[in-house]
């Protein structure tokens, strides 16, 4: 049988299956809960000296505590500070009247159930993992530069001077020994949790009726559902206000979805370039 | 205050770790009938972000790289498909500018690719796969076996050498023109940057129009004028579907549109206009004036090209504002909520 090269766009799959692992280790992911992280940066020096990630620039961006801004090539994690005169829930503060509250939230690469990045890469340098992970192979990539704006998430990016992209592995190396991620490891108040996916959503769903039971009407789960324009993400997250504050977008969608049909486009469209230019020598004289 | 007794009694407040309630029971007294639960300080706003940085990655992509290669692809790929067209008229003047244009593009649009890699060194690795997810993997096949035949059609044009395999060439590039000139429309728009993915179903058109455009415009540019009657009709019926393409497109990609009237994308975008208009006209006065002729060919072929150039800055101006991402994503999330379907951020 031949393989439809867009079966992982049209069915709901276990990924790992679905790149052809016929014997595979579960899912593996994240679930970052932001509601008890306190922007201790430990998981981006983690990932740094684990994956020697090179500087990311030593500037001051008047971004409260965020120096590192967002996502690329050279920040694998990064945690958003975002200050708010807004209370947590019930807290009084005693800080005016309405009291201050400080997101702090560590975003990484979503290792989505549906990757642009990974389609979209015409080297095959981006690859699934049997983790369900996706991998850059550094070893491969030209530096075409496809998966960088293919992302919806703006994850991946090139590196100056070198030129290929690179992205967050999940420490594809600590997990084929049974280690878990750097950044995991090193989070110091579990706001950064690995495991199989399957727990962790379930891990997340008890947590966000128990935040919502203390009054945290903010909480909401971000990435968990399989459902989603991306098929659901691998690493998800707990967040306390709309997506777009912490810079994610509120609904992503991997593109390919959309490629299917600017296929049969493009392919009438090139039917009517030569239909067009028949049609203008028959029709022309002289 | 919570610190102290966790001082004073450790082991009578286990610390909470992950499953410390934030927000809930941390302050020093109830709230106040005053101040009883979330106090909204300002009116929820339209658009938020954070400190207005982009949410996507820009496009690595270098102008004039990229841009030009999307026009040269349809240079290219629009010209073969003229160069048989006149070979099979016997107009053997216009199949050799369209032979030699076409190959030149292709060898040009290669040499555009290259130098956009971050590592030119390794561009062979484009063709160690083949991937229909990947518009750019579908793209290198078809440029790698359009340019050799595009550039054999040519060389045996100006030698003389192998006429035969020359016409076999011809018909080939031919073949493999229109994918060669519309692809590049899927290549950009399977992307996130909305200005390019929220064009993708008129894109393709939008890009066959410009291709026919731009070859008709060589050909009068360069050809024998006594030849030219197929790249009049052409070159008038090109411009005017690359204007009424470009418009829908713009009618039709909603918010994404904005990224066309502003910035150097405006003035790129108003530039082809005027350029396809003017050269619309010109090629209709090309019958009566061989000077008409030429002058329709420049415009047109820089009508084409500002187009391309137009549509790659408006797509980097989308991607640098959060707006363009978050906006038109709201806007999904509230009508599918009020259309009672299931809330995608939930």
């Amino acid at each position: 049988m031949v393989a439809n090269p867009f079966t992982s766009l049209l069915e709901q799959s276990e990924p790992a299956t679905a790149s052809g692992y016929a014997d595979h280790p579960p899912r593996m992911g994240f679930f970052t809960d932001t509601s008890v992280c306190i922007g201790c940066k430990a998981c981006e020096v983690a990932c740094k000296e684990w994956n020697h990630v090179p500087e990311d620039g030593l500037v001051f961006t008047g971004m409260s505590y965020d120096n590192t801004v967002g996502l690329g090539a050279d920040t694998w994690r990064h945690v958003a500070f975002i200050e708010q005169r807004k209370p947590l829930g019930q807290q009084v503060t005693g800080h005016g009247d309405a009291g201050i509250r400080w997101l702090m939230a560590s975003d990484v690469c979503k290792h989505c159930t549906h990757a642009a990045c990974l389609d979209v890469c015409p080297t095959g340098a981006l690859f699934r993992t049997e983790f369900a992970t996706v991998v850059v192979q550094e070893d491969v990539c030209n530096g075409c530069g496809y998966c960088i704006p293919a992302c919806p998430y703006g994850v991946i990016d090139q590196r100056q001077g070198d030129g290929r992209a690179w992205k967050c592995t999940l420490c594809y190396d600590r997990l084929g020994v049974g280690a878990e991620p750097a950044c995991a490891k090193a989070c110091p108040t579990d706001s950064i949790q690995f495991g199989v996916l399957e727990e962790l959503r379930e891990r997340a769903d008890n947590r966000l009726s128990q935040l919502h039971g203390a009054g945290v009407a903010d909480a909401r789960l971000y990435g968990r559902d399989p459902d989603d324009g991306v098929g659901g993400d691998g690493a998800f997250f707990l967040l306390l206000d709309e997506p777009e504050v912490y810079g994610l977008p509120p609904d992503p969608v991997v593109t390919t979805r959309d490629l299917p049909e600017m296929w049969r486009r493009v392919a009438v469209a090139a039917a009517l370039v030569a239909g067009a230019v028949a049609l203008g020598f028959a029709r022309s004289v002289t | 205050m919570s610190e102290t007794e966790l001082a004073k009694g450790g082991q009578e407040y286990p610390r909470p770790g992950r499953e410390a309630l934030v927000g809930a029971h941390t302050g020093r007294r109830e709230p106040g009938p005053e101040r009883r639960g979330e106090q909204p300080m300002v009116p929820e706003a339209e658009f938020r972000s954070y400190y207005g940085k982009p949410i996507i990655n820009k496009p690595v992509w270098q102008s004039p790289d990229i841009p030009g290669y999307l026009f040269l692809g349809g240079l290219a790929g629009a010209s073969s498909v003229m160069a048989a067209g006149a070979q099979l008229t016997g107009r053997r003047g216009l199949a050799r500018v369209a032979k030699v244009g076409a190959a030149a593009s292709a060898g040009l649009s290669g040499v555009a690719l290259v130098h956009d890699l971050g590592r030119p060194g390794r561009f062979l690795n484009m063709l160690r796969t083949f991937k229909p997810t990947s518009p750019m993997s579908v793209g290198s096949w078809i440029l790698a076996s359009f340019g050799p035949a595009a550039m054999a059609a040519a060389a045996s044009d100006l030698t003389g050498i192998a006429p035969g395999l020359g016409a076999v060439a011809t018909a080939g590039a031919a073949v493999l023109g229109p994918p060669l000139a519309t692809y590049t429309a899927a290549l950009i728009a399977n992307t996130a940057v909305p200005a390019w993915h929220d064009a993708h179903r008129e894109m393709p058109f939008v890009f066959a129009s410009s291709a026919v455009t731009s070859a008709a415009g060589l050909a009068l540019l360069a050809a024998p004028a006594s030849e030219c009657g197929p790249a009049r009709l052409l070159g008038s019926v090109g411009g005017a579907a690359e204007l009424a393409t470009g418009r829908l497109m713009e009618h039709r990609m909603g918010m994404a549109a904005e990224a066309f009237s502003e910035g150097k994308a405006a003035s790129l975008h108003k530039g082809a206009q005027v350029s396809l208009a003017a050269g619309v006209l010109a090629s209709l006065a090309a019958r009566r004036s061989r000077i008409a002729g030429r002058v329709a060919g420049i415009l047109l072929l820089a009508g084409s090209a500002l187009t391309r150039f137009a549509i790659f800055e408006a797509g980097m101006a989308s991607a640098r504002d959060p707006r363009y991402t978050v906006v038109p994503q709201r806007r999904r999330l509230q009508e599918r909520a009020g259309n009672g379907g299931p809330n995608r951020t939930g």
